[in-house]
């Protein structure tokens, strides 16, 4: 089928190519048509993407060797859950998913806007056929998954075990999901910009959707933290890598849109803004997959060097110049419609929240490309680390989680002091009680003072959600007297988008608290134990009871039963494991190849509400050196003389000695495996305990919970009477109108 | 042979289907620009109906004191009668 999958991309190319030139035709003349014909190739390319990505998934489940991706990133061994997520583990794979989730999105957007906003909708297709054009041509002349060999091998590379984790299931597809979804109020954007219809409409159009590529975009970031923190074996979960950056970027920027977005329905201002936003997101997340799929900068994400980053560069530079071509073009009819009534006000809270946000976009953005930036002035390319992003983003997101706390308890428009002194003396005395009691705990000093302020900020925004929802609770039972738990559903049922960012706002200081006490208050030790010896960890007494080890075709295993305990009493038992996985290259030896392959950790943790106890064991192999050097010498040379009789003996006979050698290797390497048991040595281990790692998780599933909420259709009876009030137009008077539809 | 046939007939659907609108009769568009405007000025007046009950939100959970709310519901009142006059004067053209 590798011909069917490469004709479909053929022709999806086609169909991209030809809708964008019939969109944009449409567009021109006005002629509907064409227009239409724009719309279908959206939906004929989302087919087609769908077959040619089903294709490659069935070759992966049937490990159809004849396909290269498959032999590269697969095996008979391979899991089937994993084989069904192995397509994007490689370049070609993650493409074609790139381009499948594009055109769904794409296609759920043009049918959504069916009949709306017409002047934009076609520059948008022709926007989003573009993308569909560019990463289809990568995929067939760069990249191609359907790529097939007529010599294939009996046994594939397997999946890198790094990616053996049920978070890679999910993560990339979020991240894509993100990163397409992003380019929907891109295309908007610029189809505004073309038709210079910058009213709210096209925002309407464009905030769920905006919505949609935060929430995902987040939910990747977050399944990539976790799987780091449990998977890679370095005890963290964001160790400010380039892609881990690249993808925080665009998050930063398209939550500054879904506020300012807010300001320019209500009241008309922000359009050079908000338009920036779209396209700088948009762009951010295109310059995260070149930093993906480029090389040009190290991470454990990347799919390493490819001659992928020139037509990458130029797209950047295609929307980097367009963009800013375009706001220039446009400026005067972006004008705001209206000012800022006071400082004190909600929109003031917004505009203050998005420049902070800014912020943070510049500095991740300036120092992950400081190493580029340094090469290119100096010649010498400078690695910089995580602790050049905290003297600046440590102190915006305290300023972020301030505002997160005041937003939500501010009026639009205008407020007063009586208000706010109403509104703010709950809030603030929660977030200085937290703040008194948590350094009188912490003996009337902290070395980590500002760790203490994020805990009394998240204390304080905590409060204002609680306040704001108590409030909102009391004023509807106040109104149907209804009780508690069905006021509280119906207030969040009629006011998703408020509440639905309320709940995003606690579920926001609840991780940032975790990762302010995770990063401030670690205790961690880097220590070499024997069977029976134990080390101390903030307090914790961890003993490495017994070594473990196991080797099978696939893996070899080394491992430690680890008891936890407190004051004498038992807390909990850990096993960690590191697996060794053979490879490929012959050089490393018979032997010496099943210890020297890629390896991945799996870790021995205990997560707590208010702390995590994380170990991970790194064995030193040093000791066994010496018997899988002799075992390689010895296999070798019987190797060679098996292959020396090979032509005076007849194949069958060749090929029983060899299945006889393996037999003995296999032997050898369980007896090698074997002695990490019968003669254990010290081994490496890091031990860290870690407080308050599982709020991060938490907070996650609240900004989560709390962004699903947002993004959730009005229910369809509040759209009836919004409809039924259209039709009234006139008859209703717009309060009575708002009402209806509260 | 049978990959071949399969591609052509994927090809064949995908021609009838996008070039569809091109074989149908077409529309005059003619109304193109007054509908996008009314798009416009119902887009507005929905985002003014939300600022309506916003305010009125705001007021009963204390955000905004009774004095406060009168102005600003009165503004916006306002403001959302003059986008459905501008909306029937653009139904009516």
């Amino acid at each position: 089928m590798a011909l069917t999958g490469r004709a479909l991309l053929i022709l999806g190319l086609g169909v991209a190519v030809f809708g964008a030139g019939a969109s944009l035709y449409g567009a021109r003349t006005g002629r509907r048509e064409w227009v239409e014909c724009g719309r279908r190739s959206v939906y004929a390319l989302a087919g087609l993407m769908t077959l040619a990505f089903v294709i490659l998934e069935a070759a992966f489940l049937r490990s159809d060797f004849t396909f290269n991706v498959v032999a590269g990133h697969s095996s008979t061994t391979t899991p089937t859950f994993y084989k069904l997520t192995a397509p994007w583990s490689s370049q070609e794979g993650s493409l074609l998913l790139w381009v499948w989730l594009l055109s769904l999105w794409s296609s759920l957007v043009l049918f959504l806007t069916r009949g709306k906003v017409r002047e934009i909708v076609p520059y948008a297709t022709a926007i989003l056929l573009g993308f569909g054009t560019f990463f289809l041509s990568l995929t067939v002349f760069y990249a191609n998954p359907f790529a097939t060999t007529s010599n294939p091998p009996a046994e594939g590379a397997g999946l890198d075990p790094l990616l053996l984790h049920p978070s890679m299931m999910i993560h990339p597809p979020m991240l894509y999901s993100g990163y397409t979804l992003l380019t929907i109020p891109f295309a908007f954007a610029v189809g505004a910009l073309i038709t210079g219809r910058l009213g709210s409409e096209w925002i309407a159009v464009v905030r769920r959707f905006a919505l949609a590529a935060w929430l995902f975009l987040g939910i990747g970031i977050l399944l990539g933290a976790r799987w780091s923190y449990t998977e890679l074996g370095w005890g963290g979960y964001w160790a400010w890598d380039p892609v881990e950056n690249a993808a925080l970027m665009p998050w930063l920027c398209i939550t500054a849109f879904i506020h300012s977005a807010m300001i320019q329905e209500k009241r008309g201002m922000l359009k050079v803004w908000n338009a920036s936003l779209v396209l700088g997101s948009a762009t951010l997340a295109i310059i995260g997959t070149f930093l993906v799929r480029s090389g040009v900068l190290d991470s454990i994400h990347a799919f390493g060097a490819s001659t992928l980053g020139v037509p990458f560069v130029l797209l950047i530079a295609a929307m980097v110049c367009g963009s800013i071509g375009l706001v220039v073009w446009r400026r005067p009819q972006l004008r705001s419609e209206s000012q800022l009534d006071s400082l004190l006000s909600r929109e003031a809270v917004f505009l203050f929240q998005n420049l902070v946000l800014v912020a943070m976009v510049f500095v991740v953005f300036w120092v992950t490309f400081f190493p580029l930036i340094s090469e290119a002035v100096t010649g010498t390319k400078v690695s910089v680390g995580p602790p050049a992003f905290r003297p600046f983003i440590v102190p915006l997101a305290l300023v972020l989680v301030l505002l997160s706390g005041i937003g939500p308890i501010i009026a639009w428009r205008r407020v007063t002091v009586a208000n706010l002194r109403r509104n703010f003396t709950i809030p603030v005395l929660v977030g200085l009680v937290t703040l008194v009691v948590l350094i009188v705990a912490g003996g009337g000093t902290s070395s980590r003072p500002l760790a203490l302020i994020m805990f009394g900020l998240g204390g304080f925004v905590i409060a204002t959600v609680v306040q704001e929802i108590w409030r909102g609770v009391s004023a509807r039972r106040a109104m149907s007297r209804d009780p508690v738990p069905v006021a509280l559903v119906q207030l969040i049922r009629r006011n998703r988008r408020r509440y639905g960012g309320y709940i995003v706002h606690a579920g926001l200081a609840v991780l940032l608290i975790g990762v302010a006490a995770s990063s401030s208050f670690q205790h961690s030790s880097d220590v070499s134990l024997a069977p029976g010896q134990h080390a101390v960890v903030n307090g914790y007494t961890i003993r490495y009871v017994r070594p473990l080890a196991s080797a099978s075709a696939q893996k070899i295993s080394f491992g430690a039963v680890l008891d936890v305990s407190k004051g004498g009493k038992h807390v909990t038992t850990l096993t960690t494991t590191r697996g060794f996985y053979p490879a490929q290259d012959p050089t490393l030896g018979i032997i010496g190849r099943f210890f020297n392959g890629s390896a991945d950790s799996n870790v021995g943790l205990r997560a707590g509400i208010t702390k995590d106890i994380w170990t991970v064991i790194n064995p030193d192999l040093g000791p066994l050196q010496g018997l899988i050097s002799k075992g390689d010498r010895l296999f070798a040379a019987d190797e060679s003389q098996i292959m020396s009789r090979a032509s005076k003996v007849s194949t069958q006979q060749t090929q029983q000695s060899l299945n006889a050698l393996f037999a003995e290797r296999d032997a050898a390497i369980s007896g090698l495996v074997a002695r990490f048991k019968s003669h254990p040595w010290s081994v490496n281990f890091l031990l860290i305990v870690s407080p308050l790692v599982t709020w991060i998780w938490l907070g996650a599933l609240i900004i989560a919970f709390g962004g699903l909420i947002a993004l959730w259709p009005v229910p369809a009876f509040a759209r009836r009477r919004a409809v039924a009030r259209a039709g009234a137009g006139r008859r209703t008077s717009p309060a009575v109108a708002a009402r209806e539809t509260a | 042979m049978l990959q071949f046939l399969i591609v052509l007939a994927i090809l064949a659907v995908v021609v009838i289907v996008v070039t569809g609108p091109l074989r149908s009769v077409s529309r005059p568009s003619a109304t193109a620009d007054d509908s996008t405007e009314i798009a416009d000025l119902e887009a507005a007046r929905e985002a003014k109906y939300r600022e309506i009950r916003d305010a009125e939100l705001d007021h009963s959970t204390g955000k905004l004191s009774d004095e406060d709310f009168e102005a600003v519901d009165r503004t916006l009142r306002a403001e959302a009668v003059e986008i459905l006059h501008a909306l029937d004067r653009a139904r009516r053209a």
